[in-house]
């Protein structure tokens, strides 16, 4: 039995949209004593019946695989896929990043946005928000850039992750 | 209400539209409920008015709501069906919430029905209104909370598709006032698609032959099987007798799978476990290959895990994907329903080369004799006819006395001391005839589960062999008991003490007894009377074989105080912590209890 340091990894599902669904797989988490590092959900089908819900979780290759088995008992949830093991993905997160400051840290804040290709979706005298879109990662290292910047306030979304290629989460 | 006056070609086109509650009724009995446990309440008015005006379904009342769900469980792993509770709003649900873990950790099927304040007033703090959904999300395999009137027969026949599909659980329905007052179209289950447990049941062909060719290489082999078999259904118990047969394999069980494989066959190891025969957990200790049927490696049955079966090739049956390889990594995993697994690797055994280790196993066999004639579960009973009764002598002889009449019978424990011995001296040859709680253990189990178990079967011997503790945390059922004049006979193994509690008080708390003692007892013969059953009690050995026959004799309910020996404990005994070959054999070995580690101490 190999024993691996604890990584983290995508897992992505389709779930009935029914009230107390993401109750009953948050309270799966909680319940089990598994790491919820970020949460996305919204509707993916037309009627709105469906939602996809992409969960970032840390563990052992053996305890993604038991989060994924306990997740797949639920009755709401049709589909659920580890994406990080199903192949090569796409993961993406939004930022809204804000920067309070003034003078040279001021320039050079807009500097770092413009080379991390950030928008400003408002502009004050004194602050910008800055809406910045890429891997988790990248967003990490702009928020660090920011923070002897006047980086005041950060709101960010949670990955929404997908399979690349013709797959698709019905058919990995 | 009024009743409906639609015209006949419009009735055939539209479903036909009832009172909640009476759509209830028929969605209850289209499928197929004949009984439910219940106690009345405000939100469920509604509910017991239309079960009043039917014929098809009778209603046992209990006297606590945690009792309907354990009465419910009996009669579901008695009967093979799904087992029906009624409980109000609010304290009504919340005492319901023990019973509906104590099924989900033992994967009974059970559909609870609970009353809900009118939608319009949740989320007020309405009179007697709970977060039930919320509550029970954890605590059941799935629930509802029924807010559209068209959404009540479709609800139902989809709850008893999950509760009995794939590893069976409960599940709770909770149904606010105004639905069941209210008109609601009825659908049948055919009209409706209702989601099922998303399960495999046919297991992969490819990994049924592997496991046959591990089986044909074994020279150590030992199948270890567990409710999931009982679960499975006859055809499965069947199936795992034929399989031993062919293979002249051993055979082990866990508390939950005793009676899935005859415990009187001579293939049969005992349970294995904590409190399993020395032959059961060294065999598993020993093994080559193991094949686990239907079981989930259980804390209680592993013990310490870096030392579970240690060289063993390891096939693990289940149709709950999540149980495979959640604890032990095993080597072949097959997911799918265990009956039908077995069914194909009986198949497969004849295909394949015929078994070449006859001498191995012999070996193996005779290996196994050596440890069985150790005989782990001796103890020691004065013989003179004052001696204090032994706990283990007394269940012994219930056991024996109620074999000698011959009659099908059923038997319930709570939880302790009482239970461990019934698991290793109460012998059973048929699958469905024990009820206990395993793995939530739940105190209090035994009284209500031997009224359902009775309900379901009338004409049966129903035992429930209980500790004095546990017998008072349910006691009012014999109530119901008296109620329904059901001959239960109540075993109590009286020893003044939580007997498990004081068993680890003394051997890794340096017998300090920390409130284990069962102070200020009732007269329990005086109990019964007060709830006009037969009270008899015996307290030395020359009484104990008159009383139990006068209480299995006896056509109505029986309490019976046991007074047995106050300091005995339960052996053998693997401590916390420890493997399966250090097992602690009698108290001649008990010090060995004060080596267990503080690592042990917190396993429990």
């Amino acid at each position: 039995m190999q024993q691996e340091a604890p990584g983290s990894a995508v897992i992505s599902l389709l779930v009935d949209n029914e009230s107390g669904a993401l109750a009953r797989i948050i309270g799966l988490f909680s319940g089990r004593g598994y790491n919820i590092r970020s949460l996305t959900v919204a509707p993916v089908d037309e009627h709105s019946l469906v939602s996809r819900v992409n969960i970032v979780t840390t563990g052992t290759l053996a305890d993604i695989r038991q989060i994924k088995a306990q997740i797949e008992r639920l009755t709401p949830v049709s589909r659920a896929v580890d994406l990080s093991s199903a192949g090569p993905h796409v993961a993406r997160e939004m930022a809204l990043i804000k920067v309070v400051s003034s003078g040279e840290s001021r320039t050079e804040a807009l500097r770092i946005a413009d080379a991390f290709r950030a928008r400003a979706v408002d502009t004050t005298a004194s602050s910008f928000v800055f809406e910045l879109t890429g891997s988790s990662d990248k967003l990490d290292s702009f928020i660090e850039l920011m923070r002897p910047l006047g980086l005041a306030e950060v709101s960010r979304t949670g990955i929404a992750a997908i399979c690349r290629g013709p797959q698709t989460i019905q058919n990995p | 209400m009024t009743p409906k006056t639609a015209s006949a070609p419009q009735a055939a086109q539209t479903p036909a539209t009832l009172a909640g509650a009476e759509v209830l009724m028929r969605a209850l009995v289209e499928q197929g409920v004949e009984v439910i446990f219940g106690y009345p309440g405000g939100a469920v008015l509604p509910i017991y008015d239309a079960l009043f005006r039917q014929k098809e379904i009778r209603h046992i009342l209990v006297r606590h709501e945690q009792a309907a769900v354990h009465a419910a469980e009996a009669y579901a792993r008695s009967t093979g069906k799904v087992g029906v509770v009624l409980v109000t709003s609010g304290p009504g649900a919340t005492n319901a919430v023990t019973g509906l873990l104590d099924a989900l950790m033992d994967s009974i099927p059970l559909v609870c029905l609970s009353g809900q304040v009118p939608t319009a007033l949740i989320g007020n703090d309405a009179f007697q209104e709970a977060d039930t959904t919320g509550i029970t999300r954890p605590v059941t395999k799935y629930n509802y909370l029924v807010r559209r009137p068209e959404d009540l027969a479709k609800t139902v026949h989809e709850a008893f598709a999950i509760a009995r599909s794939g590893r069976p659980g409960p599940v709770l329905i909770d149904l606010p006032k105004n639905i069941t007052v209210g008109d609601a179209p009825y659908v049948t289950a055919e009209q409706t698609k209702p989601r099922t447990s998303k399960v495999r049941t046919e297991p992969d062909h490819d990994a049924v032959a592997q496991a046959v060719a591990a089986l044909k290489n074994a020279k150590r082999p030992l199948f270890y099987t567990g409710g999931g078999i009982i679960n499975s259904g006859p055809q499965a118990c069947e199936g795992l007798r034929k399989l031993a047969r062919i293979t002249g394999f051993p055979v082990t069980s866990t508390l939950m799978g005793l009676g899935a494989f005859p415990a009187t066959d001579k293939q049969f190891l005992g349970m294995l476990g904590m409190h399993g025969t020395y032959e059961a957990n060294l065999a598993t200790h020993g093994c080559d290959v193991l094949v686990a049927l239907g079981s989930r490696f259980d804390d209680r049955v592993t013990g310490r895990l870096d030392a579970f079966s240690p060289d063993s090739f390891k096939i693990h049956v289940d149709i709950d994907p999540s149980q495979i390889n959640k604890i032990i990594h095993v080597d072949l995993p097959i997911v799918g329903d265990v009956g039908r697994t077995i069914e194909l690797m009986l198949a497969e055994w004849e295909k394949q080369t015929p078994y070449a280790h006859e001498a191995d196993l012999a070996q193996w066999w005779q290996q196994i004799e050596a440890w069985r004639a150790l005989d782990c579960l001796r103890f020691k009973q004065d013989q003179a006819a004052d001696a204090v009764i032994k706990p283990q002598k007394a269940i012994q002889r219930i056991y024996e006395l109620a074999r000698e009449t011959g009659r099908e019978t059923y038997v319930s424990t709570e939880v302790g001391q009482h239970q461990m011995w019934a698991a290793q001296f109460f012998k059973f040859d048929e699958p469905n005839r024990w009820l206990t709680s395993g793995g939530l253990g739940t105190m209090g189990y035994g009284l209500p589960a031997a009224v359902g178990a009775q309900v379901a079967h009338p004409n049966a011997l129903v035992l429930d062999i209980a500790g004095e503790a546990s017998t008072l945390m349910n006691v009012q059922e014999l109530g119901t008991i008296a109620q329904y004049r059901l001959p239960v006979k109540l075993f109590i193994i009286n020893n003044h003490y939580m007997g498990m509690v004081r068993q680890w008080q003394e051997l890794l708390h340096g017998s300090r007894y920390s409130e284990s003692y069962s102070d200020a007892l009732p007269d329990f013969i005086k109990l019964a009377e007060s709830f006009h059953a037969k009270g008899l009690r015996a307290t030395r050995l020359d009484e104990l074989d008159s009383v139990i026959r006068e209480a299995l004799e006896h056509d109505g309910p029986v309490v019976v105080d046991l007074c047995v020996a106050e300091g005995e404990n339960c052996f053998p005994m693997i401590p916390s912590g420890a493997a399966h070959n250090e097992m602690i054999l009698g108290p001649e070995q008990e010090e060995r209890g004060a080596e267990v580690t503080r690592e042990g101490m917190m396993l429990v």
